[in-house]
């Protein structure tokens, strides 16, 4: 979708501004929202793919206006109602009107759960279309839904430099098909492609899955 | 976690874009929104409360940018495991024990006399969490977001860093599930630096791309 979330390319932010340390949660809350976004994605209902598109999904002047662990509670609420796990009354009162229907991830599995992680990469029956050295344009199109094609690439050409496999398709995946997949690759845009004359030259990378990409 | 990073002068309570006074009734409101669904959650039996703290622990104490760092300093000193890094990085980087989590798929990036490498997500704020541990906050703002695809030199002046005009910068936007891993460059003089000394040159930031590694290492600004 064309949301507020894709932001490259974008100007009027200002400068990145570094902190003088860094602390690794600012607040009991942001440790909260992050612990209980990883418990909960723990219970094993939904894909990060899901989880992105919650967060996605929000009207684009609140996404802006949101602090980053804003849009972690709203996602893992979002997802908590939309899976059937909590209802909307719920998460109003803060009060449980009946236990919940899995079973939580026990603190004992935690570091191995982080440990093994989920692997996205799949075997799939057909051969990659593209090859290293292809020139392949980004297929113009606006999608409603999930798609982890930027708008700023959407048009353009570059060159596939790596073929990473076949991986579970983030636009599938964030439907509910986390089964899905299609062969991955890097493709490497000049920048003066993308960027006109405003351009530093240099080139960006991106990583874009095949049905993004046409032969050009 | 280290505070070498940082050049600019921010007020004490500028760690975060609402910490504002003006912002305090915001903070309340969420800081109640979010206890109100942990206890749900807990009472629900959803959420096991000591796994909460197993998460935030893991974060804060346990994996964080040294990892990147030892990784970093033994490709400096070791041209086969370099070798071995670039051709198979998942693997070579498991080797520490550094896997699982935002790092199942690693690439790693060399930056050379001719090549410097920055990485970001435009589309969210992905991270080679195994590496590195949480992003900092600049990472997933909208400035770095928005501005390292179409204005990389202008993000390297935010951190005071400047490349010479035939190095080709090249910007990885994370956009799918490979996270990426700059190798920086080994500083000139670290000829008779342990490999554990070298460790200790390298930023978190140079392994985003947003600094090149000094030797002596960078000041810390006073406070």
């Amino acid at each position: 979708m064309n949301g507020a979330h894709d932001m490259g390319g974008m100007h009027g932010f200002g400068p990145v501004e570094d902190e003088p340390v860094h602390p690794i949660f600012h607040g009991d809350w942001e440790k909260k929202a992050f612990a209980l976004t990883l418990a909960c994605g723990g219970l094993g209902q939904w894909s990060i793919d899901e989880a992105r598109y919650a967060r996605e999904r929000q009207p684009p002047a609140q996404y802006l206006d949101n602090t980053y662990y804003e849009q972690w509670l709203h996602g893992v609420e979002t997802m908590l109602v939309e899976k059937g796990l909590v209802t909307p009354e719920e998460l109003e009162t803060g009060k449980a009107a009946g236990p919940g229907t899995v079973p939580a991830l026990p603190a004992d599995r935690v570091f191995k759960a982080l440990q093994q992680g989920s692997p996205y990469i799949r075997e799939v029956p057909n051969a990659p279309l593209f090859a290293v050295g292809s020139t392949v344009r980004v297929r113009t199109f606006h999608p409603s839904g999930h798609t982890r094609a930027p708008r700023y690439l959407r048009g353009h050409v570059g060159t596939v430099v790596m073929h990473h496999g076949a991986h579970v398709f983030a636009d599938t995946s964030a439907t509910g098909d986390h089964k899905t997949a299609h062969h991955l690759y890097n493709v490497s845009f000049a920048a003066d492609e993308l960027w006109g004359p405003q351009s530093q030259g240099g080139a960006v990378h991106a990583d874009l899955w095949e049905p993004y990409l046409e032969p050009a | 976690m280290s505070g070498h990073d940082h050049h600019h002068h921010h007020d004490h309570d500028h760690h975060h874009d609402h910490d504002h006074d003006h912002e305090h009734p915001r903070l309340s409101e969420l800081q109640l929104r979010v206890k109100a669904l942990e206890s749900l959650l807990v009472e629900k039996g959803l959420v096991d409360p000591a796994a909460l703290d197993v998460f935030v622990d893991t974060y804060e104490t346990k994996v964080g940018p040294r990892n990147g760092a030892a990784v970093v300093a033994k490709a400096w000193t070791d041209p086969a495991f370099k070798k071995q890094l670039l051709e198979d990085p998942s693997t070579t980087i498991k080797s520490f024990g550094f896997e699982g989590r935002q790092g199942e798929h690693m690439v790693v990036v060399e930056n050379t006399d001719t090549v410097h490498n920055l990485v970001v997500c435009t589309l969210c704020s992905c991270y080679p969490w195994p590496v590195l541990g949480l992003p900092p906050v600049w990472y997933k703002s909208a400035p770095y977001r928005s501005r390292a695809v179409n204005d990389p030199r202008g993000v390297l002046a935010d951190f005071g860093t400047a490349l010479p005009d035939d190095v080709e910068i090249r910007v990885w936007d994370s956009t799918a599930e490979m996270r990426y891993l700059v190798l920086p460059q080994r500083p000139a003089g670290t000829e008779d630096l342990s490999e554990e000394e070298l460790a200790d040159l390298v930023t978190r930031n140079s392994m985003i791309g947003v600094e090149t590694v000094q030797y002596p290492a960078r000041q810390e600004a006073a406070e």
